[in-house]
């Protein structure tokens, strides 16, 4: 309930800003449109590319600043103080990234629909799933105290761009060198994209079960490690 | 070593009736040996003091001291190096969350949320308090019509002034009616009414049986709310009494407080009389008044000036706050 009432201001004071949800939109159609045009690519391919975009930028867009952002306007302690733990303030980060995430995917699961592709219910459990991890992964981003959002975000890029061309969108696996294999098999991403090649139709890299298994245990690791990381870090902004 | 004993015996003693009354104590705040250190560099050393419940205590020093390193530690904040922190009869350091239900908390270094208004800032602060839905709104509605903002509640918080924030920000740990409130510099850059308008609520408070632990620069404000006070320098407690008996441990200086007309020059020959500029007026403390009011007619008369007003008066808490410093002689 408290980490609901936490999500609840993230919701209201970071989320809902113009730029942020444009931005939360054009960035993965942009990169989307740079990989396509010129390129003879299945639709379905693409648009399955597309989703796992959209989800990945869009959960790890904003959850990586709030803390930095929080010390910045030095509302931190002001709500360190109440009756609440290091876990709640993670925990209602999270929701609130992941909402944003499910909803701005909900968009390229609509032109999908629109263009007359049909897709598998199971890639609702997917985004799901998968913005909770990356909500989670975006905000271990922060968890180096700095009080100052463009080094978090500096930080977050570093990590966030280069996944996108590890994890299967835009190179199929079985297309990749074997270091790019090693890489993939560590991304997250590359567990979603899978899943969502699957409902797309596609032929996939793993069996969908193991996508679901490491993408959860994924989860469960990443926010297990941003609550330990956040109790040294938090502290250390005031 | 005797004393050492003693002390430690009645710390043990504290802690045996805490255990056997499970925490019902007439002591809101027990702070005992508190350690505390940023990298390397001791902060707090062996901090110990009690408030009793219902009591306003005023917790004085100059800035770097540790007085917010002190209430950060008593609020859970951060934990201590060493010692042990009991309010509302737990352990801070081992019950934070359950301590903080019971507390209300104005930090010196907060914002509320600008974007938010008044009101979505107040009940965030209820449902953090883990508040029904209903008491939340009652009491929020109550409260910001006694601090005079119910008007501008639906405003966002960024088109507040300083003292509008302040008072928000009172309302936001009063909310949860804490049995303990902790106020960090609460008048600290508020015009003259909003400064006194907080004061009568502190007042109000301690009324009602509220504990208030005050951290302030302002000693006129601790010297009329405050039932006991403790400075603090340097990490260290250094004295520990009422407003009264602070200033007693001045030891009988008196300020004797002269006004010359026009201003009388930089008053470099009063130096001699360990005078100080105050305003308008030199001030000189002495444990002799009488010998001082003579030595100034002297001077006066020396230099042809007229005396406007002179007069004695016994050391404020200010007074005593800086001599005990040793920041006056």
């Amino acid at each position: 309930m408290k980490a609901l009432a936490i999500a609840k201001k993230d919701v209201l004071v970071y989320y809902l800003k113009g730029p942020v949800v444009i931005f939360g939109i054009l960035l993965p159609i942009f990169l989307f449109l740079a990989f396509w045009i010129g390129r003879h690519l299945q639709l379905n391919f693409l648009i399955a590319g597309l989703i796992a975009m959209t989800v990945f930028f869009s959960s790890t867009s904003v959850s990586p600043v709030i803390a930095p952002w929080e010390g910045q306007m030095r509302t931190l302690e002001r709500l360190l103080t109440y009756p609440i733990d290091v876990k709640t303030v993670v925990l209602g980060d999270v929701i609130a990234s992941s909402i944003f995430g499910i909803l701005l995917t909900t968009i390229p699961i609509a032109i999908a629909f629109a263009l007359g592709l049909s897709i598998n219910p199971l890639i609702a459990i997917g985004v799901i799933i998968s913005a909770i991890c990356f909500s989670s992964l975006g905000l271990l981003f922060s968890a180096y105290p700095s009080n100052i959002p463009a080094t978090v975000m500096m930080i977050s890029a570093l990590v966030r761009f280069p996944m996108i061309f590890i994890s299967g969108i835009f190179i199929p696996l079985n297309k990749l060198p074997e270091f790019g294999k090693v890489l993939a098999y560590l991304s997250p991403l590359t567990y979603f994209t899978d899943i969502s090649r699957f409902c797309l139709g596609l032929r996939t890299f793993f069996p969908v079960y193991l996508d679901f298994t490491i993408l959860i245990t994924y989860t469960l690791l990443f926010f297990i490690l941003s609550v330990k990381l956040h109790e040294r870090a938090l502290l250390r902004r005031l | 070593m005797e004393c050492e004993l003693v002390s430690q015996k009645r710390d043990m003693l504290f802690l045996f009736f805490l255990n056997i009354t499970g925490g019902r104590s007439e002591l809101a705040i027990k702070a005992k040996n508190l350690e505390k250190s940023f990298d390397g560099k001791k902060v707090l050393n062996d901090i110990s003091f009690s408030v009793k419940k219902g009591e306003v205590f005023g917790y004085l020093g100059p800035n770097g001291a540790g007085k917010t390193t002190t209430v950060r530690i008593l609020t859970g904040l951060i934990k201590p190096d060493r010692g042990e922190v009991f309010v509302c009869g737990r352990n801070v350091s081992k019950e934070p969350v359950k301590v903080r239900e019971k507390i209300g908390i104005l930090p010196e270094v907060s914002n509320v949320y600008p974007d938010l208004t008044a009101w979505q800032n107040l009940m965030l602060a209820s449902q953090l308090y883990g508040l029904e839905k209903k008491v939340a709104e009652k009491r929020g509605e109550k409260l910001l019509k006694e601090f005079g903002i119910y008007g501008v509640k639906n405003s966002k918080v960024k088109t507040f002034s300083k003292g509008m924030k302040q008072k928000l920000m009172f309302c936001m740990a009063l909310i949860s009616e804490p049995e303990v409130i902790f106020l960090d510099e609460p008048t600290s850059g508020l015009d003259v009414a909003s400064a006194r308008m907080l004061r009568e609520k502190i007042l109000e408070m301690k009324d009602l049986g509220t504990t208030v632990f005050l951290t302030s620069h302002n000693m006129s404000e601790v010297d009329v709310l405050c039932d006991k006070v403790a400075i603090i320098k340097g990490g260290k407690i250094i004295a520990k009494d009422t407003p009264d008996g602070i200033k007693e441990l001045v030891g009988g200086s008196v300020a004797v407080e002269v006004k010359f007309e026009n201003g009388f020059g930089n008053g470099v020959e009063l130096s001699k009389l360990r005078g100080k500029k105050a305003g308008d007026r030199y001030v000189i403390y002495t444990t002799d008044p009488n010998e001082t009011i003579c030595q100034i007619v002297e001077f006066a008369k020396k230099k042809r000036v007229r005396i406007i007003s002179i007069n004695t008066r016994s050391p404020s808490l200010e007074d005593a706050f800086l001599k005990i410093l040793g920041e006056i002689v």
